[in-house]
């Protein structure tokens, strides 16, 4: 355990995440302004996907750790569409 | 991270005075042992409080018509029961008690990796149970929505069900927090040479159970959240007359609440897989195929939830999808069975009490299993849904199941938790006496659920009335066989002879310390070698 290097990450590099992140976040605000019907609510999913990714990789030191840790955190994000995607097999087929 | 005074390595984990005396030496103690044991006591007091619910619903059902309560207090006490057992005594169950004495010692470390998020998490626990207690002694009326709190009657009832929920959700936090902890402890803090096939099975099987606790139970916190935000506002989520879906709620709930069933069994599993080589005296057959089961069961457990809901109205897509997804689910358990038993094939069998109650687990889980795939098929589930079928299935399978690897895990940890051996006599008697009292209780439960008798009701029609007594003696003989069980073993952790470190030639690295356990477990952290390994019979 003491061997372990911690990855120290540039001020700069947090700093530009979060602009990035307050951006993101006014987009989603603004995408209900437009009318796009259905899509919608894809379109702040996706924001908010690229949102959570951003904390990941970047705040939560994704990119820094050992690629285990990735994968572990890949596979919580299968099982978790998964799930979704068999929920729709009620809601679609109904 | 140094204490103040080095830890002695010869005083036993019950004798060593730290900073706290008396009682406190136990609530502010962040030894994982200590820990186990404040679980054990407090789920034991929880448990008799179930156990007197359960045989008083059971006295209900003697005689057709009232007997002792009123429909609405039936409803209250099947509510209450539900609640305590499963949220309270089977989710926490085995990993909480057994993982937190025995997943350090097991892999050859000192500690958990957060002692103090561990001891946070009894706190919790406790802070759950007094949540459910007030709401069964404060407000108008004790929630009577069964375990499932089911929409739209959860925010339809008049009953003092917000602190259920509560408590409920509360309880899920405790949970996480074991399952968070047992995994980072796996991951970092075996000795050194352990490598994952190495390891243990209980410890594989608090692994799989670990993640399903983190992953699963965060939904029901947040679905119990909706139901009370619906009760409080209205906000129309599962309200049908708001435009809400009650169906979603049943998908919400059974998504936790199916890989929760996995949350129970797994470890009970890991239990019965250290048990049963040890009395065996021999290497536990196919390792791997048992490790790569637990793994298969925690997480094809995670997409079978529908089998609850097979009646409630869903699309005929979802329905088969289920159903087909819940036989897979039912293969890995075979598989651990099969291994059970060949591991005793051949082996030099020693019939101690924990063989006893892991051999007799083998068979309720059998038959707990088997009845699962009547309900997991489509045609024959409709005739059996909400029926008394059900009740048998998971009294079989969780009483049966997590419950006697509890008794089987106790009787077999116990002179290393507490030094001292119990009466075997004794305790042989209250197993057999338990086994046939169980039986006797819920097996009558299957036939009449295929008569058609509802679950649920303190009512029924006369055909029904012979095989209810029978399942209310079977319910008597269990208890005196229970309370035989809690003597013994209440009597023996005080006076009985002293136990030596290894009295039933254990190969796990528990049986390599003293018992009791000293404060830090080990003098020198073991080291495992090229050829060592879990199991190493000749
Ligand atoms: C072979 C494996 C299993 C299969 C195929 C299976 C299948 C099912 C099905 C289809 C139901 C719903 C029945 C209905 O409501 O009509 C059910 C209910 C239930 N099962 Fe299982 N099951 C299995 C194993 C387990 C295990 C391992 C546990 C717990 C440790 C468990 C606990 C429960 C509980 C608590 C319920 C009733 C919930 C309620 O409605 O209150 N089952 N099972
Ligand atoms: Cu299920």
């Amino acid at each position: 355990m003491e061997k372990e290097k911690h990855h120290i990450v540039a001020f700069p590099t947090y700093l530009w995440v979060l602009v990035g992140l307050i951006i993101l976040t006014f987009l989603s605000v603004g995408i209900t302004s437009i009318e796009l019907g259905e899509l919608t609510v894809a379109g702040a999913l996706v924001i908010a996907s690229v949102k959570t990714l951003l904390v990941l990789t970047y705040f939560m030191h994704l990119k820094f750790d050992k690629p285990y840790i990735r994968i572990m955190v890949g596979f919580v994000f299968a099982v978790f569409l998964v799930v979704i995607i068999i929920t729709f097999f009620d809601y679609y087929y109904r | 991270m140094q204490a103040a005074t080095p830890i002695p390595t010869d005083v036993s984990y019950l004798e060593y005075k730290g900073k706290y005396k008396g009682i406190f030496s136990w609530i502010f103690s962040t030894d994982h042992k200590r820990i186990a044991l404040l679980y054990l006591y407090s789920m034991m007091v929880m448990f008799l409080v179930g156990v007197l619910l359960g045989l008083a619903m059971k006295l209900e059902l003697i005689a057709p018509g009232k007997t002792i309560m009123e429909a609405k207090d039936y409803n209250a006490v099947f509510t209450v029961h539900g609640v305590i057992m499963i949220f309270m005594i089977v989710v926490p169950g085995l990993p909480a008690v057994f993982g937190n004495f025995l997943l350090p010692i097991m892999i050859g470390a000192k500690d958990v990796a957060f002692p103090k998020l561990n001891l946070l998490s009894w706190y919790i626990y406790v802070l759950g149970a007094l949540l459910v207690i007030a709401s069964v002694l404060f407000g108008n009326g004790t929630p009577d929505t069964g375990w499932t709190f089911y929409a739209p009657y959860s925010f339809k009832t008049g009953t003092n069900l917000l602190p259920a929920i509560f408590g409920a959700f509360v309880l899920g936090f405790s949970s996480i927090l074991t399952g968070l902890n047992f995994i980072v402890t796996i991951h970092r803090m075996r000795a050194p040479g352990m490598t994952w096939t190495k390891m243990p099975l209980f410890p594989w099987t608090l692994y799989g159970t670990g993640w399903i606790q983190l992953l699963a139970t965060p939904v029901v916190g947040i679905t119990l959240v909706l139901v009370s935000l619906e009760r409080i506002f209205g906000i129309g989520v599962f309200d049908p007359a708001l435009g809400g879906d009650p169906i979603l709620y049943q998908h919400l709930f059974w998504i936790y609440s199916h890989p929760a069933v996995y949350i129970m069994i797994l470890p009970a599993m890991g239990a019965i897989s250290e048990i049963i080589p040890t009395f065996a005296q021999k290497h536990v057959f196919g390792y791997r195929a048992i490790v790569a089961s637990t793994l298969a069961i925690a997480f094809v457990g995670y997409f079978v939830w529908g089998h609850h809901m097979f009646t409630a109205g869903m699309s005929g897509t979802a329905q088969y999808t289920f159903s087909l997804l819940t036989f897979l689910v039912a293969i890995p358990s075979a598989i651990k069975v099969f291994n059970w038993i060949s591991t005793m094939h051949q082996g030099s069998i020693r019939l101690e009490t924990p063989f006893y109650w892991a051999a007799s687990f083998i068979f309720v889980f059998m038959i707990g299993g088997l009845s699962g795939l009547v309900l997991g098929s489509l045609a024959t589930d409709v005739y059996v849904h909400d029926t008394a079928f059900v009740v048998a299935h998971f009294h079989f399978i969780v009483f049966g199941g997590v419950g006697f690897a509890f008794f089987g895990a106790i009787h077999y940890w116990f002179p290393k938790m507490f030094g001292r051996m119990y009466d075997k006599g004794l305790a042989n008697t209250g197993w057999i006496v338990f086994f046939i009292g169980f039986l006797a209780l819920y097996a009558p439960m299957f036939y009449l659920g295929m008569k058609g008798m509802p679950r649920r009701y303190y009512d029924y029609l006369p055909e029904f009335h012979a095989a209810n007594i029978l399942s209310t003696l079977g319910s008597w003989v269990m208890a005196f066989g229970l309370v035989i069980i809690l003597i013994n073993l209440f009597r023996s952790a005080k006076h009985g002879p002293k136990a030596d470190k290894n009295p039933w030639n254990g190969k796990t690295l528990e049986w390599t310390v003293p018992s009791p356990p000293p404060v830090e477990n080990f003098a020198e952290t073991p080291v495992y070698g090229e050829k060592d390994g879990p199991y190493e019979y000749q």
